[in-house]
């Protein structure tokens, strides 16, 4: 009898651990950043944050203003969500609705398919393919521009998008179809006015992650958008995200130099943003399942 | 079951491991012991441009010296150096001059850092063969990597943007365009900074307007792709075409030395290994994989 209840204990205890891993570690991530980040409070101050260039290793005045690359993480990913959008939702419902079991055989495997490209061979995709494309179809002198990482990145959100926009589709009750059909309806009128509105909650939580996959992406975007820190919100401008300045400068910077410091804020901020983003499309979802 | 008891577990290994985490900070061991290691085991960490040159230096000398083992890894010259001050590599290569921090940081430490000449880069200006300008001096470059021409109209071309393609700033070419090009003065923030020398080459030779720079071996092996622009010293000078020749006698005005950095004066198999690199096989070597002899 008391083996059997330490035993259950012990499966209970080692099951409550195994699931609040990922808490732990979201934890303990953010307590290294801030450990990292710290001695930048002091000298040179927050305030350091604001100025409006990022300069780190200018011989005259260095400056670790986040503006730019904060717009131009803001603007990549605005555009990315969307070109995605009616790409994944309009996907996600043809596969659902629409399609017979063979078509959605065959599609379904190539969507998934997508999401398990590499991001560096996406990346070098659109150096080569995609960059030219943009320069001729806008006739820029460049095609490392901000609209050519979004394009990328709306394909690696776009499986996101349909795989669960899909599901949250097939899951509307089909009493729901059969009524709008009884009643008159078409199938155009049922699938837009009735069956996306119910699924509406399962889409906007795709999008949603679709976009935190699409902020935290780095290695397609640091080989297209030119990497410019400059303070632009026109897509055709080269701009430089917070992903990608981590990621090429983090390597050489000096060990807890200022610029180092400077640096981890980049990844507190990044990581503020993808936990703003989770938190609003929490809610989001509590909402529309409660309406 | 209580809940709080069933989530106590959690809170202690949580607080455990924040403890752990925040504790003072782990120094690395003490410079590698080479004399005790029989097997001699050498490491070299540092500048990306020498990757390729230190590889193929690395594997003359395990060819030559059997039972030997040299393992290169690339990541940067700062980063080659910051590793040769804690003792985790015996050897840097570094394509900059040690600065004046690190040094002090050296004698913080004891040491001496000791470097050593043994090859020659030259940094080329590459722009698109559709572009009609043929050479550009020191002074006109800074003023297009700062900005202040921003149209080929400028320079004697037609009246189209410059696109300015630059290394990322973590390149040791960067910092040394930044210093003996740019005089120190900030690259504009336009330049369009890529993660690589080949992303660079692709750009130029997808872009008409585009201008990049790149080290003189990439340069040669993207000759059909690219342009390789003669470099004027100064408004009077001549325009010098980056050769092995003009980089050896100094008249080619872009051109830096590579390095071997070690932690005091070389010794023993260290020191086996950067002869065997200055030797005249080595130059060899250093001449196959595009950059300039030393001897």
């Amino acid at each position: 009898m008391f083996v059997r209840e330490v035993r259950e204990r012990l499966v209970r205890y080692t099951l409550v651990v195994c699931a609040s891993t990922s808490i732990l570690i979201v934890l303990l991530i953010f307590l290294f950043l801030l450990r990292e980040a710290q001695p930048f409070l002091r000298s040179p101050g927050l305030g350091a944050l604001l100025a409006a260039e990022w300069k780190p290793k200018s011989m005259q005045q260095v400056s670790f203003g986040l503006l730019p690359l904060i717009t131009g993480s803001l603007l990549v990913t605005a555009l990315a969500t969307a070109i995605a959008i009616p790409f994944g939702v309009c996907g996600a419902v043809y596969i659902a609705e629409i399609a017979g079991p063979r078509e959605r055989e065959i599609l379904k495997p190539f969507i998934e398919l997508v999401a398990a490209i590499p991001s560096v061979v996406l990346g070098f995709f659109g150096l080569v393919v995609v960059a030219p494309l943009v320069k001729g179809t806008f006739a820029l002198p460049s095609g490392l521009t901000a609209i050519t990482g979004a394009i990328l990145l709306a394909l690696m959100a776009v499986p996101t998008i349909i795989t669960i926009s899909e599901d949250a589709i097939r899951s509307v009750p089909k009493a729901y179809k059969d009524a709008s059909l009884a009643l008159g309806a078409n199938r155009v009128q049922t699938i837009w006015k009735v069956i996306v509105p119910a699924a509406l909650s399962g889409i906007i939580a795709s999008i949603m992650l679709g976009m935190g996959r699409v902020i935290g992406e780095t290695m397609a975007v640091i080989m297209v958008t030119g990497n410019a820190p400059k303070t632009t919100l026109s897509p055709i401008s080269s701009v430089r995200t917070m992903t990608a300045t981590i990621a090429a400068e983090l390597g050489e910077v000096p060990f807890g130099s200022e610029h180092y410091q400077a640096l981890f804020w980049v990844g507190i901020v990044l990581l503020l943003a993808t936990f703003l983003l989770n938190l609003v499309a929490m809610r989001v979802l509590k909402a529309y399942r409660r309406a | 079951m209580n809940r709080s008891l069933t989530l106590f577990p959690l809170y202690a290994l949580i607080s455990a491991l924040t403890v752990l985490g925040c504790g003072p900070k782990q120094q690395s061991a003490a410079p590698t012991p080479s004399s005790e290691d029989r097997s001699s085991a050498i490491t070299i960490k540092g500048s990306d441009t020498m990757l390729h040159l230190v590889t193929a230096w690395a594997d003359a000398y395990m060819k030559s010296h059997a039972g030997a083992t040299v393992s290169v890894t690339g990541g940067g010259s700062g980063t080659g150096i910051a590793s040769l001050l804690n003792g985790t590599t015996s050897i840097c290569a570094s394509s900059r001059d040690v600065n004046e921090e690190e040094q002090k940081l050296a004698a913080q430490k004891g040491l001496t850092l000791h470097p050593i000449v043994v090859a020659r880069d030259a940094i080329t200006i590459v722009v698109n063969p559709a572009n009609p300008v043929s050479e550009l001096s020191v002074e006109q470059l800074k003023k297009i990597y700062t900005g202040a021409y921003t149209t080929w109209d400028q320079l004697g071309g037609p009246a189209e943007p410059i696109v300015v393609l630059s290394r990322e700033s973590s390149s040791g070419t960067y910092m040394f365009f930044l210093e003996h090009v740019l005089n120190k003065e900030d690259y504009s923030s336009s330049a369009m900074l890529l993660p690589a020398t080949s992303a660079i080459i692709q750009s130029v030779s997808d872009s008409p307007w585009a201008i990049g720079y790149v080290g003189l071996g990439y340069a040669e092996e993207a000759a059909q792709k690219v342009k390789i622009l003669p470099v004027k010293k100064d408004a009077q000078s001549p325009a010098v075409m980056p050769t092995e020749a003009t980089v050896a006698s100094g008249e080619y005005s872009i051109a830096r030395p590579l390095l071997l950095v070690t932690a005091g004066e070389p010794a023993g198999d260290i020191k086996a290994f950067i002869d065997s690199c200055l030797s005249p096989e080595g130059q060899k070597l250093v001449a196959a994989t595009g950059y300039v002899t030393v001897k």
